[in-house]
């Protein structure tokens, strides 16, 4: 109350020192402010422009057609996007009939208090390290078979997209009006229609953004991957019991490796890696943002 | 269940079926959510028992690890993982919070919009990409450039001289201050604009000026949030494996400086857990993740706690 009581008198009073001092802590701070903007803008910029730069100048037919090969000698990616595809198309496989289902139980049939500890079960399993998932995974897929396997590494990738997807239905069919299922039911149209008809047909395409953009983020996960699928120099195609190369990995593999041709097939993929992200990040949130403001 | 036929009677009784079906199996798919969680805990614990029955809790303060002599202690890495990530809390929480201030505050909507897109783009880059152009390009850069200052100006400082590898615990911290700045401008950001207009109203009125609303009015309110954001911050600090593996030099020892080749919790399971031998040896590295488990758990329990506090969960991270 007393600085409240004295701001009102330095307003007032224009021109004078302590007047003049808030107005420039006023200014400072905000400039403080924006540059602090600008610095979480810089490494974004950083990140692209190098990518871009490294990458487009590292891409060629081989990579992308090509097995990757022994050390040094040369080869390209293609088992990487291979890999890469199958295994986060079997993720999705997996997690999304879990997530949308869990959404739905979330918002339509849980008790206030089940679904708000639903909902922090599914905020915490997004906080546990991606490279714990891999372990997890590793204890029960991989240690008890001797083996590592491209299963492994689309079940370690579908429990880190669950709970993305989880949040996003739950967070769209809140905002399915209940007016719309009141009139399914009072048609006499059991819940499970409604649900499945109404509620969900009404919140597809928001769904399939939160599952798109689980999809972005599962395709770029390195560390889940490592003791699960663990990389391979060999094209696998549907050899689920089998170690799988995926794009993340062949960045990481090749960006240890002392030999220029390999760093800059890094780059290569990485290129590719973060194009298809931002792509599918860029789509899903200009489109979600046009919607929000209509 | 599904065979539908005509009687009204018997598409009510086929409905009361097929609706318990469905509730049954939503709910079976929202409880494996949970039981995914606890079982990520047990599964942890169940492979390393072979650890804590041989070294008990000492195993936490072990120093050395080796796996040789049989000898397994977490120390180091607990070490490691806790000063990176302190670098980078260190860096994010300002720029962050300033950043959300900005956002939420000051910035005229054509420019807070593209820049919070920027902001979320940031978080969507994928670990190992951030690793690559840390290795190549910011470990270089900073051996050049800000490491050598910093050793110029304080290299008397104890913990601030030494060699310079641009590779090592002070890269990894500016890595890791990229990486969780995203979320602790989102979440500040949120809870930021959930304080009450009213609040920054009054003020106003006051005669005060924007710095003044801000600083009485509006983080007094947030306060909570913006903690629990940081804390967030230091939670995903904590567990980033790719990129701090990459740029940390991979050394199994505390760090002796600042820019000393060291290993985090994750990063030294990410190098040595494929090729570790079965037995004591995996079964440590499965202590080691369940350490980081146990802390980040807490770190997400608490920050979730106190955000939500201020502002009942609206966004999705």
């Amino acid at each position: 109350m007393a600085g409240a009581t004295q701001a009102i008198g330095a307003g007032r009073l224009t021109g004078t020192r302590a007047a003049s001092r808030r107005t420039r802590t006023d200014q400072l701070m905000r400039s403080v402010a924006a540059l602090a903007a600008i610095a979480c803008v810089v490494p974004l910029a950083a990140v692209l422009v190098f990518v871009t730069l490294n990458g487009i100048s590292a891409l060629n037919v081989d990579l992308l057609t090509k097995a990757s090969r022994a050390q040094g000698i040369g080869g390209g990616a293609f088992a990487a996007i291979l890999g890469t595809v199958q295994m986060v198309g079997l993720a999705t496989i997996i997690a999304v009939p879990f997530g949308v289902l869990a959404g739905v139980y979330v918002n339509e049939f849980a008790s206030r208090r089940s679904g708000r500890a639903i909902r922090f079960a599914a905020d915490v399993l997004v906080g546990v390290p991606s490279i714990l998932i891999g372990v997890f995974v590793f204890t029960f897929l991989v240690l008890p078979f001797k083996q590592y396997n491209a299963f492994a590494g689309s079940v370690a990738l579908a429990v880190i997209m669950l709970p993305v997807i989880m949040r996003t239905t739950e967070e769209i069919l809140k905002l399915v009006p209940v007016s719309l299922r009141e009139a399914s039911l009072a048609l006499g149209i059991p819940t499970w229609r409604t649900v499945l008809s109404v509620v969900l047909r009404t919140g597809l395409p928001g769904i399939l953004t939160g599952i798109m953009l689980a999809v972005a983020r599962a395709a770029g996960e390195t560390a889940p991957l490592l003791f699960t699928a663990l990389g391979s120099q060999l094209v696998n195609v549907g050899g689920f019991n089998k170690p799988m190369d995926a794009l993340p990995l062949f960045i990481y593999v090749n960006a240890r490796q002392p030999f220029e041709l390999q760093n800059q097939q890094a780059w290569g993929a990485a290129f590719l890696l973060l194009l298809f992200v931002l792509v599918v990040n860029i789509l899903v949130r200009t489109r979600t943002a046009g919607r929000r403001a209509q | 269940m599904t065979h539908i036929t005509l009687s009204a009677r018997s598409w009510q009784g086929s409905g009361r079926l097929a609706d318990i079906t469905f509730r049954g199996s939503s709910r079976i798919a929202a409880s494996a959510l949970v039981a995914l969680l606890i079982l990520i805990g047990v599964l942890l614990f169940a492979t390393s028992r072979l650890t804590w029955e041989t070294f008990g809790l000492s195993f936490v303060t072990g120093q050395t690890w080796d796996p040789v002599a049989g000898v397994f202690g977490a120390l180091p890495f607990l070490v490691g993982t806790i000063l990176a990530a302190s670098i980078a809390v260190i860096f994010a929480a300002p720029i962050g919070i300033f950043t959300a201030i900005y956002l939420s505050e000051l910035a005229p909507r054509r420019l807070a919009t593209p820049l919070t897109f920027m902001i979320e783009l940031l978080a969507a880059i994928p670990s190992v990409v951030i690793g690559l152009w840390g290795v190549f390009i910011l470990a270089p850069f900073l051996r050049l450039t800000v490491e050598a200052w910093i050793v110029s100006v304080f290299g008397w400082i104890p913990f601030l001289g030494g060699p310079t590898y641009g590779i090592g615990l002070f890269s990894a911290g500016v890595i890791l201050t990229i990486m969780i700045l995203p979320t602790i401008v989102t979440i500040s950001r949120e809870v930021i604009q959930a304080v009450p207009g009213s609040q920054r109203e009054a003020m106003f009125a006051l005669g005060a000026t924007r710095w003044e609303v801000i600083r009485r009015a509006v983080i007094p309110f947030a306060r909570s949030g913006i903690i629990g954001a940081v804390i967030l911050g230091l939670g995903r600090a904590l567990g980033e494996t790719m990129a701090v593996t990459m740029v940390i030099g991979n050394k199994d020892a505390i760090p002796a400086s600042l820019f000393d080749q060291t290993q985090t919790i994750a990063s030294k399971i990410a190098t040595s857990f494929s090729e570790a031998s079965v037995g004591i040896e995996t079964s440590s590295l499965i202590a080691l993740g369940l350490v980081l488990l146990v802390l980040t758990i807490i770190m997400n329990v608490v920050a979730r706690l106190l955000v939500w506090r201020v502002a009942e969960p609206v966004g999705g991270r």
